[in-house]
């Protein structure tokens, strides 16, 4: 009988997670995929929003303040990356000078900190050179920043995993019973069999209406929206130095433009309602749409540069708010829903928030053993030369280079694998350590990755995956069926 | 520091090339470093015939071809690191590398030799869209796991982009007992060699849908299938042409970029055509004893060609280290000498670039080649070549096209009868 069952195991449920290890509670995290982050959190903005977009009284904007002030120790805690670059929306019109007013002033009440509005255009381009020759004014968001959110997310997983936080992978929940008899209580059927559990969480993204709606007769609804982006090539990451976003005017949403964390450009996203909650296709519609709109707030984009595309989809709740809390109906189950935009940012306070509920309700003791310190996987290229020479004298495999366009080395892709809740896929190996997220998209690497995952994990080549059972790269062997 | 007189940054048949040559011009002290296990570059996994038949006079496998550069380098006793990755490249030509037994490393040299060769470009710069499951590879990538590692990627293959290695892959994958279902290519005509496309394709049956291209992508985990769709002559899709192909793997061989970051990182000026450095006659870059060969200087279709001119780069290189160390004490600024000779070289008219983009004349050999591709299909058209507007070289040619790189002879007597020619123009233009 476990205390606390997470599913999902996102940014949401490894921050619940993390947060809960700090209690004597048995708590595992089912997920229905085969590593962790591998639903909305590991395809959206990649950023750290300020807080002035949500409105002002929700809950949305409430941790999206609390998350971002979080943000930094966080990092440093977990040594993840994580920057404060800031980030300006862009005005190009007078006449929608007022609608940045209001954001600035909700901001204000949000409690947002290091806000302003530069008008005045040599102002404005001596902070942002690249922005678009009819560009009026700006708000300027000095807390925003850029994160990765792999590494976010690995990281409040791993920390979780290390304070004893059990993780099922490739375990899908099928049906939820409430425990009548006792009154209290679930039996969780996954298809890895049954748990049993005094509470859930339900942090299941996409999902989470599904989850809600097993338990609860109050119905939710999760609309997956459809946000399609396009990442450009780091020759191009320095285009812009903060996150530029386009005011909403009267001809639409805009789109961002953003440096990663790693060093690229990110261009997105569009905003598409689909029935699918798995279709993360792009569309030649969505794609033709980016490039357009990314040229109204920032001049001379390089879009030739672009390295891939790809579609995230934000849980989507039809109150557009996050919803967090026990369900007065169901004792016990906690919602953790509608975590879209700026569900990133938020994650930390949105872990802290789901604890607080488990707590009050199981008034479980604090864990003596807690530690929430973790060290990411070293990334030689933040070394000295001397210290990663010393690093190559002792550990032959950092001075083995097998992703070329990102420099990754054995080193770093045998340390991913090895950690808690280590890689187990080309993807898995991508979100910890960039092998293959560069300029020729893996054509170098997968070959010699996949060969480190056979030999560290133990397991033919054939079985080796992109993503998960279903992905298997090959097929079989030279003229078996011949 | 240990210092070199010439270290050549890559050991596949430009750099090999190169090296032999320098050699053979009386250069002692030259490092190859090479970033894979093996010498050869991706002659490796070229397990297929046709190479050497203009430098050798027979047909060879890729593996064989290289052999004979390797065994050459080997007897020569010219140095060499494997599994050595090159950081970076300093302006003073400081060279920062890394490998498992000497770990970071710096090393000094009088000239570098760029020969690193060309990467594919990928699915993402296409923005095809659709999923990204398991089963989409490119065409080098998928060569390599066949015919290096002896796995197939796949049994139901479509391949887009008819480049050279689509191509060789669409026999392959075929004789390792795949099938593969067509070939499609976004222009109205092939990328690759017109003998690729009769060898590779007529012989076995694959058909090749010219002006198509892949508008869906299906399938989440592993590829389940693609949508082909006509394009017109803007290359966007035409409504109403749709095909469904199921597949569970898809290649392709959309392109080849040259791997220029270093050589960008040291400040080598580049030319947007071909995305390799501007050269001239010497296969010089605007870096002083910074040489370019091979395909990081630009995409060849035959690797006779590649050590052709790697071996100019590599007796140029070593003409520059012999001068620099006769010079050092006079300091005689032949620079300055050479700048105010350099002949530009114009490509207009359906020449998309030259190699060289320029010449000094009195730095020329005999014979200067110029290499160069031409933007579309032309039939019985013939290339010119114009000094300062005159007339000095009319060339007939029956088919001329993207996929096959052209090329003119320029000879010194040229020059001699225009002692003050300005610009070169080459061109295409009707006979």
């Amino acid at each position: 009988m476990y205390d606390v069952i997470i599913i999902g195991a996102g940014v949401s449920g490894a921050a619940a997670a993390r947060e809960l290890s700090r209690y004597r509670l048995k708590v595992c995290v089912l997920e229905k995929e085969e590593d962790v982050c591998c639903g909305t959190s590991k395809a959206n903005s990649a950023l750290v929003h300020s807080g002035y977009d949500a409105a002002h009284g929700s809950l949305m904007a409430k941790l999206n303040v609390a998350g971002s002030a979080m943000m930094e120790e966080l990092s440093l805690e977990l040594d993840f990356p994580y920057k404060r670059i800031g980030s300006l929306m862009v005005c190009t019109s007078n006449e929608d000078l007022p609608q940045l007013q209001t954001l600035y002033s909700r901001g204000i009440q949000n409690g947002v900190k290091g806000l302003s509005v530069i008008t005045g255009k040599e102002e404005i381009r001596e902070i942002e050179p690249n922005l678009a020759d009819d560009v009026v004014a700006v708000l300027h968001a000095a807390s925003a920043g850029i994160v990765c959110p792999f590494g976010l997310n690995i990281a409040m997983a791993e920390n979780a995993a290390a304070n004893g936080v059990e993780f099922f992978f490739d375990t899908k929940v099928e049906r939820i019973f409430s425990n009548k008899k006792e009154q209290s209580g679930f039996q969780v059927k996954t298809s890895k069999g049954i748990f049993e559990t005094r509470c859930i969480v339900n942090a299941a993204g996409v999902y989470a209406d599904v989850f809600h709606n097993m338990v609860s007769n109050r119905k939710i609804h999760i609309t997956a929206r459809a946000g399609e982006y396009c990442l450009l090539d780091k020759s191009a990451g320095e285009h812009v130095n903060h996150t530029v976003f386009a005011l909403p005017t009267k001809l639409g949403k805009g789109v961002l433009v953003s440096p990663t964390i790693h060093g690229n450009l990110l261009v997105g996203p569009t905003a598409v309602n689909i029935e699918d909650k798995e279709d993360t296709a792009t569309t030649r519609e969505g794609l033709t749409e980016l490039i357009e709109k990314a040229g109204m707030s920032v001049r001379k984009l390089p879009i030739r540069q672009v390295i891939t595309s790809f579609t995230g989809l934000r849980a989507h709740e039809d109150n557009h708010d996050f919803l967090i809390g026990e369900l007065p109906d169901v004792p016990g189950f906690v919602d953790c829903a509608g975590i879209e935009s700026p569900g990133l940012t938020a994650s930390p306070a949105i872990g802290l928030m789901v604890a607080d509920i488990i707590r009050e309700k199981l008034q479980p003791e604090v864990n003596p053993d807690f530690n929430g310190r973790r060290t990411g996987i070293l990334n030689p290229n933040t070394l000295s030369k001397e210290e990663r020479a010393a690093l190559i004298a002792a550990k032959p495999a950092y001075g083995n280079v097998i992703c070329r366009c990102e420099t990754v080395t054995e080193g770093e892709i045998i340390d991913a694998i090895r950690r808690p809740l280590g890689a187990k896929s080309l993807d898995g190996v991508k979100r910890r350590v960039r092998a293959g997220m560069g300029r020729c998209q893996a054509g170098f690497c997968s070959p010699r990755v996949m060969e480190i995952l056979s030999r560290e994990l133990g397991m033919d080549m054939k079985k080796v995956t992109k993503n998960g059972a279903g992905s298997e790269l090959l097929l079989g062997t030279n003229k078996d069926r011949l | 520091m240990k210092e070199y007189d010439i270290v050549v940054i890559g050991g596949g048949p430009a750099g090999l090339a190169s090296a032999l040559a320098a050699k053979e011009n009386g250069i002692k002290d030259i490092l190859i470093l090479e970033r894979d296990r093996e010498l050869g570059g991706i002659l490796n996994q070229c397990i297929h015939n046709g190479f050497g038949l203009h430098t050798f006079k027979e047909e060879l496998t890729g593996p064989e071809y290289a052999a004979r550069y390797i065994e050459r380098v080997v007897d020569m006793k010219i140095s060499y690191k494997l599994h050595t990755m090159v950081l970076d490249i300093r302006p003073d030509k400081v060279i920062t590398a890394m490998n498992k037994e000497e770990g970071l490393f710096e090393i000094r040299t009088k000239a570098i030799i760029l020969a690193m060769g060309c990467r594919e470009r990928a699915r993402g710069a296409l923005n095809i869209p659709g999923y990204r499951p398991a089963g989409i590879f490119s065409a080098g990538t998928a060569q390599w796991l066949v015919n290096k590692e002896g796995y197939l990627p796949g049994r139901e293959v479509v391949i887009l982009g008819s480049g050279d290695i689509g191509l060789i892959m669409a026999r392959r994958m075929t004789l390792e007992g795949a099938k593969v279902k067509v070939v499609a290519e976004l222009m109205p005509y092939s990328g690759g060699l017109k003998r690729n496309i009769v060898q590779c394709l007529d012989d076995y049956g694959i058909p090749l849908k010219l002006a198509h291209t892949i508008i869906d992508i299906k399938g989440k985990k592993r590829l389940e299938g693609v949508t082909l769709a006509q394009v017109d002559e803007n290359g966007k899709p035409v409504l109403g042409t749709e095909e469904e192909y199921s597949c569970d793997t898809l290649l392709l061989s959309v392109g080849l970029i040259p791997e220029n970051e270093l050589s960008g990182g040291m400040g080598v000026a580049m030319n947007p055509v071909t995305s390799g450095p501007f050269v001239n006659e010497s296969l010089e870059t605007n870096r002083e004893g910074v040489f370019a060969c091979g395909n990081v200087l630009h995409v060849h279709d035959l690797v006779d060609f590649v050590s052709e001119e790697a071996a100019v780069a590599g007796k140029n290189a070593a003409k520059y280290v012999k001068n620099q160390s006769e010079n050092r004490v006079s300091a005689a600024n032949s620079e300055e000498i050479v700048q105010d000779t350099k002949v530009c070289l114009k490509p207009v008219n359906g020449v998309r670039y030259t190699v060289p983009s320029t010449i000094n004349p009195s730095r020329m050999e005999e014979n200067q080649i110029v290499r160069f591709r031409v933007g579309a299909v032309y039939k019985n058209k013939t290339i010119g070549v114009y000094f300062d507007g005159e007339e000095v070289l009319k060339r007939k040619r029956m088919v001329m096209a993207p996929g096959e790189m052209e090329e003119v002879k320029l000879s010194k007597t040229m020059f001699l009868s225009h002692p003050n020619v300005q610009s070169i123009t080459i061109q295409v233009e009707d006979v």
